[in-house]
């Protein structure tokens, strides 16, 4: 059974179709790339996932659970969770804090007990507590943990946004874009940083990516999109090769 | 010169020791109470003084609540009279049409919780507007609300409509309002320093973010405007048993709009700021009232110079350490017994 289905997707902007007639399916423990070039509408497919947008028409189903018309709350309760294109950490707010927050919806203290002090408060504060610490601790970035979110350097940033997004602890990891500002170097570390999150925190992960080498490289699958439309499914392989695909991404081939 | 400096450092160890101590709230708190409750009764500072108190402490409850929403959760809110009205009118005709002349000193407490909680329902209605609108916007509805509320009660015989309101006793002591100004202080350092007090922070920070992460944005809204209302209605509800007549103009914006100067001076997100915002503008509008219409020049000035050279208020988006719980201080201390027992992690 897949994990997510998404079928005939389909969402306007005033007239703008972003996507239209969206299909796809991911399965338990893939990794699997959406790439396409500038506005194809790659960063929208997150957002009606995550809820930000509301769907117009077709449906998107975790684990056969309809998704469309969820607040993105209740989506990420259920166990998407996703990282920026732009970094949007907390910035004002020191690195424990940040994580601490992704766990909003484990907390079982009422705002009562909040309020006071009382009853189930100390205890659960202090289970996210040494729950964060731990997921910081993993990331190596437990050394700042009481620095703000702003004064990382901003690998770091990209690090902490992902621990933040895996605090929710989700089955589906949706990342925007992760190796945006990045040298090569630095992306051969991502790649393996990527695989490790994979095995390590046992997630699905679907990637917008516009770095051939990282999708190349790590995808098994991928899924192109142009105008909001789907030119190609398929294996990289297959994708390198596709001559659809090198068009919209290059333009129409010319020979020299 | 370095000598100063380090009998300053000295100091403010002494000062984080003694702070760090579990029982110095408390030991504040009861000896603070105490003392108020001898002043009260044996009267050894005099009436003007203990008003100019009793203002003190209104005046941080309402700046304490007020900087909930424009402070921790980055709102502009400017209804907060409005919210003090409320609970000023429902605590007032309790204790002048509903109780028993006998029991009044008793009853009081109760008029000014149902005060509180009466502006805390009507929080709870501008609460929802804030789900769709943000910033300028939400200032202009709780702007409007304001109004509504002034005219309402302009517009309502029964409560003595413009005329205002008169026949409270002077129940507003200063044991009464230590109690209250403490409770508001506990509960909303309580609040900020909770899961749902971070969902505060985090709205003010990034709101779609934050709804992304899990937080359920429109449950700690509801919360943060409950919570602020709440303690703006007991104010009004203290306020009005002290001035002993209350009339709907006393809440218009320009109420609103001293409170905002409270909040904006001691510094956003900060609770010591507020408090310090509180004490040091209404004890200067005090000592400044002698130079009569003056007043209203150079208070304004000072804001401004502030916020020239200080333009998130003293101790803006700061708290000191004595506000901060104690286990939100020991974290780098569970962290670092945390390294010792898993070195290999570290690693």
């Amino acid at each position: 059974m897949p994990l997510l289905e998404i079928s005939k997707l389909t969402h306007r902007f005033a007239g703008l179709c972003a996507v239209s007639d969206f299909n796809f399916a991911i399965e338990p423990h893939e990794l699997v790339g959406v790439i396409g070039p500038n506005g194809a509408g790659k960063t929208t497919v997150f957002n009606l996932i995550t809820g930000v947008y509301r769907a117009s028409i077709g449906s998107i189903k975790l684990q056969n659970q309809e998704l469309v018309g969820l607040t993105p709350h209740q989506i990420t309760s259920l166990g998407i969770a996703r990282t920026f294109q732009n970094i949007r950490l907390f910035k004002e707010l020191s690195v424990l804090d940040n994580v601490r927050i992704a766990h909003y919806g484990q907390i079982a203290y009422t705002p009562a007990e909040a309020l006071l002090h009382i009853g189930r408060f100390r205890a659960e504060e202090k289970r996210i507590t040494n729950k964060a610490l731990d997921l910081l601790a993993i990331f190596k970035i437990d050394e700042s943990a009481n620095e703000k979110a702003k004064n990382l350097s901003y690998g770091l940033q990209r690090r902490l946004e992902i621990a933040r997004a895996l605090a929710t602890e989700p089955s589906l990891l949706l990342l925007d874009e992760p190796a945006a500002g990045m040298n090569p170097n630095e992306i051969i570390q991502l790649m393996e940083f990527i695989q490790w999150i994979r095995q390590t925190f046992s997630v699905t992960i679907i990637l917008i990516e516009h770095q051939m080498r990282l999708v190349m490289g790590i995808c098994e699958r991928l899924v192109v999109l142009d105008f909001g439309a789907t030119i190609a499914q398929g294996l990289p392989s297959e994708i390198q090769n596709n001559p659809k695909v090198m068009e919209a991404y290059l333009g129409v081939e010319v020979a020299s | 010169m370095s000598s100063f400096k380090a009998a300053y450092h000295a100091l403010l160890a002494h000062w984080h020791t003694l702070t760090g101590y579990k029982l110095f709230w408390p030991v504040f708190i009861i000896a603070g109470l105490a003392f108020c409750v001898a002043v009260d009764t044996y009267g050894f500072v005099d009436l003007y003084l203990q008003l100019i108190l009793i203002y003190v402490g209104i005046n941080i409850i309402l700046t304490v609540s007020l900087n909930l929403i424009n402070g921790y959760m980055g709102e502009f809110s400017v209804g907060h009279a409005g919210f003090m009205a409320v609970g000023a009118y429902v605590a007032s005709l309790l204790t002048v049409h509903s109780f028993p002349a006998g029991a009044q000193n008793l009853l009081f407490p109760l008029a000014i919780l149902a005060g509180g909680l009466g502006a805390a329902f009507v929080g709870f209605l501008v609460a929802i507007p804030s789900f769709k609108t943000r910033g300028d916007y939400l200032a202009i509805v709780t702007l409007a609300f304001c109004m509504i509320v002034k005219s309402v009660l302009e517009n309502i015989d029964a409560v003595g409509g413009p005329r205002g309101l008169l026949g409270m006793e002077k129940l507003t002591t200063l044991p009464w309002v230590f109690f209250w100004t403490a409770l508001s202080v506990w509960v909303i350092r309580n609040l900020v320093y909770s899961n749902f007090g971070r969902g505060v922070l985090s709205i003010r920070e990034d709101e779609i973010a934050s709804d992304l992460m899990s937080v359920n944005t429109r449950q700690v809204k509801i919360i943060a405007f409950v919570v602020s209302s709440f303690f703006a209605g007991i104010a009004g509800g203290l306020f009005a048993h002290a001035l002993q007549f209350i009339n709907p103009r006393m809440f218009d914006i320009l109420k609103s709009t001293d409170i905002l100067i409270m909040v904006y001076l001691g510094g956003i997100a900060s609770i010591s700021g507020s408090i310090i915002g509180a004490v040091i503008y209404t004890i200067l509008l005090e000592i400044l009232r002698p130079l009569g219409i003056w007043r209203m020049v150079f208070m304004p000035l000072m804001l401004v110079l502030l916020m020239i050279y200080r333009p998130r208020g003293i101790m803006g988006m700061k708290e000191a350490r004595l506000f901060t719980p104690l286990r939100d201080l020991t974290t780098e201390k569970l962290w670092r017994q945390k390294k010792k027992e898993a070195p290999d992690a570290s690693a």
